[in-house]
């Protein structure tokens, strides 16, 4: 259909489609973006029209040992949960990729089902479960909810990553009298970087992230970067919140540049792999 | 000779398959036991908590089993005073009696102060009295009326059907029979009511705008599509505590879009956009709004365009030919989308918490307040099994649409 063709209707149609869907994107990145000038805005009010430059909220921030002891402990338990759900997520996805068995199907739904339980279920049921084992308020249990929370990210990027991996390399290493253990750290290891990598960053940025857990879970002193400003938001508005976000906002940009960064080379580096072997 | 060659590969595959499949299994294991534990255990164990009843037995163990035994009709005896008497007593030396205070309270309004001060006298008391009946009679009258009796018997477990009723404003008269609970006590009716409406607010409000702008990205072209996508993907990103702070920012009285109201003449005083429905139902949307245009998107790009093309040449009015050709077969994309933000929606605890007033909570809000403000385990694994059953249901439902896809869930909320 060439555009002289096209009725004066249909022009009108996606003029009003382009304005709609441009007004829907400013819905979307607006608000994001409209916190990020006032943690530098000098006044105490996080409120529009801008007083000038400053970065004392930030200087408060980072001299502050309430923000000091939430970073603390977001990385107190992001960290071990990343590892744990790294670990045991790759595991299991190669597990899963390696043979057929009965019930594999049920034990793949398990292990994705923390994708789908709503969270407050998820914190509830561990709060009945962890507090006669004495794991409320500790970090042991919060790191255990935040590993159970993101291992399915990492199932499933690793399963992504192991359904494109050519098993012919494997076989080729193992029939050259590779052990399995060797095998693995030289040959799967490599190839399923990308996805152990992603899959890590999605659990370390889902336990950054979430404060419901850390709601119930927690203990006063165990208070992590969102949690803190679950309650800042509650109590009292003021800038250092604003500071906070667009930290937390540059951070998840960079994580999220670094994702789509190992997803690109990744599929470069299957083409390039496809080329060798085709 | 050949057969034992087939036979001999056979028996090496078998082998080789097996070894595979205990090297699958070793590599499963791990966290397939860590889940039971951390996951299906303590949820499994959140859903027996719904119908089992086991507070009042475990403060007055005696009394408990003696109340089970009670036919509910005849008038309790002296023995069955002597044993609840006796329990009670215990219970208030023990200093555990307010457990099952509470718990009466559940069934019986006033239950508590009945149970505590009951408790009280009987603790002064010095050895057995004559009657226990006439003591505790004394003590309250109400240990006399048939009302009291039966709340106990519907306490003393161990499997109850209460908290899943009191789920639904309903409970047992003193005949036994499922009757609505009067108004004053009926709380959750309304609020399941609330959450399934915000909930289709949320979704009709994330079609009205993912819609358009997700046929925007199925037809630009590449480059563009990939930036367009990247700015619906940058608030998944994004935390949400993070997102819900911005809309505070920009809804309050003092925010840029009052400002812009009564710049722009509309209002001359602030409006209440902020800590009311319309400012969580806002900042629920920008939550939900990319899991619904993803879907969307991919069963358009999958649409081909001759089909539109077919539509016009055979004489189609653009509007006839998009209302009746290509709406329909994007048809499985919107309803996969507005299943999963349904789905999803359920469960918010965190938006409406930060962005609503108080008569804006949803189910996820009662279920963490019985469990951490008023303690009320049972009820709160009730309205869990509520909302656990309502997400499982419409998940199945999803699945079936959406085929084998990966699930999206989760994320958020």
């Amino acid at each position: 259909m060439t555009s002289s063709a096209r009725t004066l209707t249909e022009r009108w149609a996606s003029l009003a489609l382009a304005i709609f869907s441009a007004g829907v994107l400013v819905f979307l990145v607006a608000p994001i973006l409209a916190i990020l000038p006032l943690s530098v805005n000098d006044s105490a009010f996080l409120t529009y029209p801008l007083r000038g430059f400053s970065t004392r909220w930030y200087e408060a921030v980072f001299a502050s040992d309430k923000w000091r002891l939430a970073v603390q402990n977001s990385f107190l338990i992001g960290l071990p949960a990343t590892l744990v759900a790294t670990v045991l997520g790759t595991m299991a996805a190669i597990g899963l990729s390696l043979a057929d068995f009965r019930g594999k199907g049920i034990v793949t739904a398990m292990m994705l089902s923390p994708l789908v339980v709503p969270i407050v279920i998820v914190a509830v049921a561990l709060y009945f479960f962890f507090a006669p084992l004495g794991l409320t308020q500790s970090y042991t249990g919060l790191i255990i909810a935040h590993a159970a929370l993101g291992s399915p990210f990492v199932v499933v990027t690793v399963g992504a990553a192991l359904a494109s991996f050519d098993r012919n390399l494997a076989r080729a290493a193992a029939g050259l009298g590779a052990p399995p253990l060797v095998v693995f750290q030289r040959i799967m290891l490599p190839l399923l970087r990308p996805g152990v990598i992603s899959g890590a960053l999605f659990a370390f940025a889902l336990s950054l992230d979430e404060v419901v857990t850390v709601l119930l879970l927690g203990a006063p002193h165990q208070r992590t970067i969102p949690r803190e400003m679950f309650s800042g938001l509650r109590d009292s508005l003021n800038p250092s919140i604003a500071v906070v976000a667009t930290l937390l906002t540059v951070l998840a940009v960079f994580l999220l540049l670094v994702i789509e960064w190992l997803r690109v080379r990744n599929e470069r580096l299957r083409r390039r792999e496809g080329r060798v072997s085709g | 000779m050949r057969a034992s060659d087939d036979d001999r590969l056979a028996r090496d595959l078998g082998r080789a398959g097996r070894s595979r499949r205990v090297a699958a299994l070793l590599l499963i294991a791990p966290l397939f036991f860590f889940l039971a534990f951390s996951f299906v255990v303590p949820i499994a164990d959140m859903l027996r908590r719904s119908v089992t009843d086991t507070e009042m037995e475990e403060i007055w163990p005696d009394a408990a089993g003696a109340i089970r035994g009670w036919d509910r009709r005849t008038e309790p005896d002296e023995a069955m005073f002597r044993v609840l008497g006796r329990d009670m007593r215990a219970s208030a030396e023990a200093r555990t009696i307010a457990t099952a205070a509470r718990r009466l309270n559940y069934a019986l309004p006033g239950g508590r102060s009945l149970v505590m001060n009951t408790g009280r006298a009987l603790r002064g008391l010095e050895g057995e009295p004559l009657s226990w009946r006439e003591t505790m009679l004394a003590e309250d009258p109400a240990w006399g009326e048939r009302r009291t009796w039966i709340a106990l018997s519907h306490s003393a477990g161990p499997l109850t059907d209460f908290y899943l009723l009191t789920a639904f404003d309903m409970e047992r008269d003193a005949d036994d029979r499922i009757v609505p609970r009067p108004p004053d006590q009926s709380l959750y009716l309304a609020v399941l009511q609330r959450t399934l409406l915000m909930s289709a607010a949320v979704t009709l409000l994330c079609l009205a705008l993912g819609f358009p702008l997700a046929h925007l990205v199925a037809n630009a072209p590449p480059r563009q599509a990939n930036l367009l996508m990247i700015l619906i993907l940058l608030p998944l990103w994004t935390s949400l505590v993070v997102r819900s702070a911005a809309w505070i920012v920009l809804l309050q009285d003092q925010g840029i879009v009052n400002g812009f109201l009564q710049w722009s003449g509309l209002t001359s005083e602030p409006v209440r956009l902020i800590f009311n429905r319309p400012g969580v139902l806002i900042a629920m949307t920008h939550v939900q709004l990319p899991f619904m245009i993803l879907p969307i998107v991919a069963t358009m790009k999958a649409i081909p365009k001759s089909y539109m093309h077919a539509a016009a040449s055979l004489g189609a009015h653009p509007a006839v030919a998009f209302w009746r050709v290509y709406l329909p077969l994007t048809m499985p994309g919107v309803a996969a989308g507005s299943l999963l933000v349904f789905i999803m929606s359920l469960g918010y605890y965190v938006t409406p918490a930060l962005v609503g007033g108080a008569s804006d909570q949803m189910l996820a809000y009662f279920i963490a307040f019985n469990t951490t403000s008023s303690a009320n385990w049972g009820l709160a694994a009730a309205l869990g099994v509520l909302l656990l059953g309502a997400t499982a249901v419409l998940y199945f439902v999803y699945s079936r649409i959406a085929g084998s896809g990966r699930p999206l869930l989760g994320y958020g909320q």
